[in-house]
């Protein structure tokens, strides 16, 4: 009970209270991210409604396969995730350090693949500016705009990958100098909240942007 | 003999010293006082851009500036004073100082995440400030596009890259706000006991959670299509210019919220404690906070009537802005009640208090001139919404702002600030105030159109009046800088709780001790019990921690 009581920091009166505390923290911080996004998808939805066949047709230009790739990549990252979470639940150690790694390692691929589109984009001057072509000369325009969402979107959801996956390594240096047992894991379960948010924000992007005026 | 105990006993003050105790310190009161001296700084440097506006406005020709530095200053003084003085000040001050101890708390719930909030409030200020050095932004403060994204030839990026940074130290405060009210009250201390400060608070901190996130991606979306020329806003590349309005005035909007919940919140605690009263209608006034934080966020629309959205978004826009007087005028009616047949004192705070409901009320009716769509059409634009919004902003929130610093001064600092003197300083400050805003009400039904820094000459009497009136107020804010930091070396020495208020704040020493209470009170009472003689708490050993 004492090794307990030192765990929490001098202004809580239990480690519970400070647990309860965390947790409403990271909702409520997980509540501005949604606003966050919630901004472009607005945006977003403003323009679709203005410009449909524009976004339809950009959407085109989108590689569905690989898009429907990293879906299934990030679906499997939230699972290694949840049993990392698991694992520090139950004192596991080894099992916690390995399915972070693995989270890790897929977070990585999920970026690899997106980095590799994105140079596509490039390759085929879709990349809002300048050099912006588009075949459908009289949706150019509008078709750009899909293209800055589509940019700003899954621009900002890399970010937060980045971030994440810089979270889950001092997970995972933590986890190696033994911080995490069953009474005292609440680091491991935050990151895990914050790894699954940003994968639903994938998961309305993905049919948001890839999905438009297909008939699949 | 009492100043020897004083200085012998160890508080928050005197238990470290050195500048790095204090710039890595987690101690929310010490936070506070960084904050304190930011947020001062930033209200001199916006005073300072004032000043040349109020100069410049004296003559009807443009004979100090020419139109590109005035579009500058006004432009500099909206940014500095709304986002790095108006919307930190009450919250990241006095919140910061009395939310734990007003809760029976040690500190706030994330101490770092405090600290770190206010270095990520300092960098955006730099960024602004090298900005404003670097020769300053002309869009005014609501960065409409495509002028800010594409035309305007000035830093437009780093001071949103400023307001950006900035915004993330709102959220944290915010945050941990929320959390420590949730889950860091003491023992007997429920809802409806809390104070309505920490009420107005909660209120304050659901619309910087929910609103600074989207100011955030809309000044971030300025500023690619800026740099990398996206047509996100740009009607040229098909974008939306009001789409951007929607967005910026969804959080702009309810900042003005932000601005004056915190305010109300003051209030609430001076009024009761200098009517010797609990406060009329305590359940009302607490929710109305929560009911301005949530209507607030409905009536963006009434800033966009004449700008293109559709007539029937106005209208609806029109109705919704009106509600928001219901919960206003409810609290104005329950400090109001509170003052009947109460033993009213008028020591500085209440001073402030009392100018505070006559300056609202004002603030608040003229509010609903401008809500309606048909007055709107007429005064869009002109002195009469500066006037408005002046009377909310520096009338309503930097009144309540002092009259709480003032309040509470004796708390954060041990001392007394001269009574007297703060008493001149605060009818200085209402009748420098009145006279710098009243005039512009006149101007703006008269047509003068903001944002000039040329008018033609039968509008001079009313200008110059307003620029008297703004040197009146500015001998009014200088004053309390000179006397408060006197204060701190030769005020009288304070005592636990000098003016016998009921909070839980004032049952602990004065400067209180790092961690706030030696012992973790038990709340027996609501802070209000000022028709009883008990204490609002206990104390498990059985006697107070003080004397």
């Amino acid at each position: 009970m004492s090794d307990i009581q030192t765990i929490h920091a001098h202004q809580f009166d239990a480690v519970e209270q400070q647990h309860e505390a965390s947790w409403i923290g990271m909702w409520v911080f997980l509540a501005t991210e949604v606003m966050f996004f919630g901004g472009m998808f607005m945006g977003y939805a403003v323009y679709r409604t203005a410009y449909p066949q524009a976004f339809a047709s950009a959407s085109n230009h989108l590689d569905i396969w690989l898009g429907a790739i990293n879906t299934a990549v990030l679906i499997c990252s939230s699972f290694t995730m949840a049993l990392g979470v698991r694992s520090a639940q139950l004192s596991a150690r080894k099992p916690l350090m390995i399915f972070l790694a693995l989270t890790i390692a897929l977070g990585a691929v999920f970026l690899g693949i997106k980095f590799t589109e994105y140079y596509f984009k490039y390759e085929e001057h879709l990349v809002p500016g300048s050099a912006f072509l588009f075949e459908e000369t009289s949706l150019a325009r509008q078709a750009e705009i899909f293209f800055s969402f589509y940019f700003a979107m899954t621009g900002m959801h890399a970010v937060h990958m980045i971030i994440g996956i810089g979270l889950l390594t001092a997970l995972i240096v933590m986890a190696s100098r033994g911080r995490f047992s069953a009474e005292y894991h609440t680091p491991v379960e935050l990151v895990g909240l914050y790894w699954h948010f940003v994968d639903i924000v994938w998961i309305f992007l993905f049919p948001l942007l890839y999905l438009l005026g297909r008939h699949l | 003999m009492n100043t020897q105990t004083m200085e012998r006993r160890q508080h928050y003050l005197n238990v470290s010293y050195g500048i790095r105790s204090w710039l890595f310190t987690t101690d929310h009161k010490r936070i506070a006082w960084l904050y304190l001296v930011s947020v001062t700084f930033f209200f001199f440097i916006g005073g300072l851009f004032a000043t040349l506006i109020r100069l410049e406005l004296l003559t009807p020709q443009g004979d100090l500036v020419q139109a590109e530095t005035y579009n500058k200053l006004f432009t500099m003084h909206g940014v500095t004073m709304i986002f790095f003085f108006l919307i930190p000040s009450i919250p990241a001050v006095l919140g910061n100082f009395l939310i734990p101890m007003m809760i029976g708390a040690r500190d706030l719930a994330f101490p770092r995440l405090n600290l770190a909030s206010w270095y990520i409030y300092s960098i955006g200020g730099l960024f602004t400030l090298i900005a404003a050095a670097a020769g300053g932004v002309d869009t005014g403060w609501t960065f409409y596009t495509p002028y800010s994204s594409i035309y305007s030839n000035t830093h437009v990026v780093l001071t949103v890259v400023g307001i950006f940074v900035t915004g993330f130290s709102s959220i944290l405060t915010g945050l941990n706000f929320i959390v420590t009210i949730h889950t860091m009250r003491a023992p007997g201390m429920t809802w409806f006991r809390l104070p309505l400060f920490v009420w107005a608070h909660y209120a304050t901190s659901i619309i910087f959670v929910l609103g600074t996130p989207v100011i955030a991606i809309t000044l971030l979306l300025v500023g690619l299509e800026r740099v990398f020329h996206l047509g996100i806003f740009d009607p040229e590349l098909g974008g939306d210019p009001l789409l951007f309005q929607h967005l910026f005035w969804f959080y702009s909007h309810p900042a003005v919220y932000i601005m004056i919940l915190p305010g109300m919140g003051v209030i609430s605690e001076l009024i009761a404690c200098f009517s010797r009263k609990r406060i009329f209608g305590y359940e009302f006034v607490a929710f109305s906070s929560l009911g301005i934080a949530v209507l607030g966020f409905l009536v963006w629309g009434h800033h966009m009537f004449v700008s293109g959205q559709s007539l029937y978004a106005g209208m609806i826009f029109s109705l919704l802005s009106m509600l928001v007087a219901i919960p206003s005028a409810v609290k104005v009616f329950n400090w109001t009640a509170t003052l009947y047949k109460g033993s009213v004192s008028f020591d500085a705070p209440m001073l402030y208090a009392l100018g505070f409901i006559g300056l609202f009320t004002i603030g608040g009716l003229t509010g609903l001139f401008l809500a309606s769509i048909g007055v709107d059409v007429h005064v869009h634009d002109t002195y009469f919404v500066i006037a408005h919004f002046h009377y909310i902003m520096v009338g309503s929130a930097v009144m309540a702002y002092l009259g709480g610093i003032h309040f509470w001064w004796p708390k954060m600092t041990g001392r007394r600030y001269p009574e007297a003197v703060a008493r001149v300083a605060a009818l200085i400050i209402f009748l420098g105030f009145n006279l710098t805003f009243f005039p512009q009400f006149i101007l703006g039904y008269l047509g003068m159109p903001r944002r000039y820094h040329v008018y033609p000459p039968e509008f001079q009497v009313l200008n110059v009046m307003s620029s008297a009136g703004a040197s009146i107020l500015a001998v009014g804010y200088v004053l309390p800088l000179i006397y408060l930091i006197w204060s701190l070396r030769y005020g009288a020495i304070a005592g636990m709780n000098p003016w016998k208020a009921k909070g839980l704040e004032w049952q602990t020493p004065s400067p209180p001790p790092t961690d706030n209470f030696d012992v973790t009170p038990i709340v027996v009472h609501e802070a209000y019990g000022y028709e009883t003689d008990e204490p609002q708490a206990i104390y498990p050993p059985g006697k107070p921690l003080h004397v």
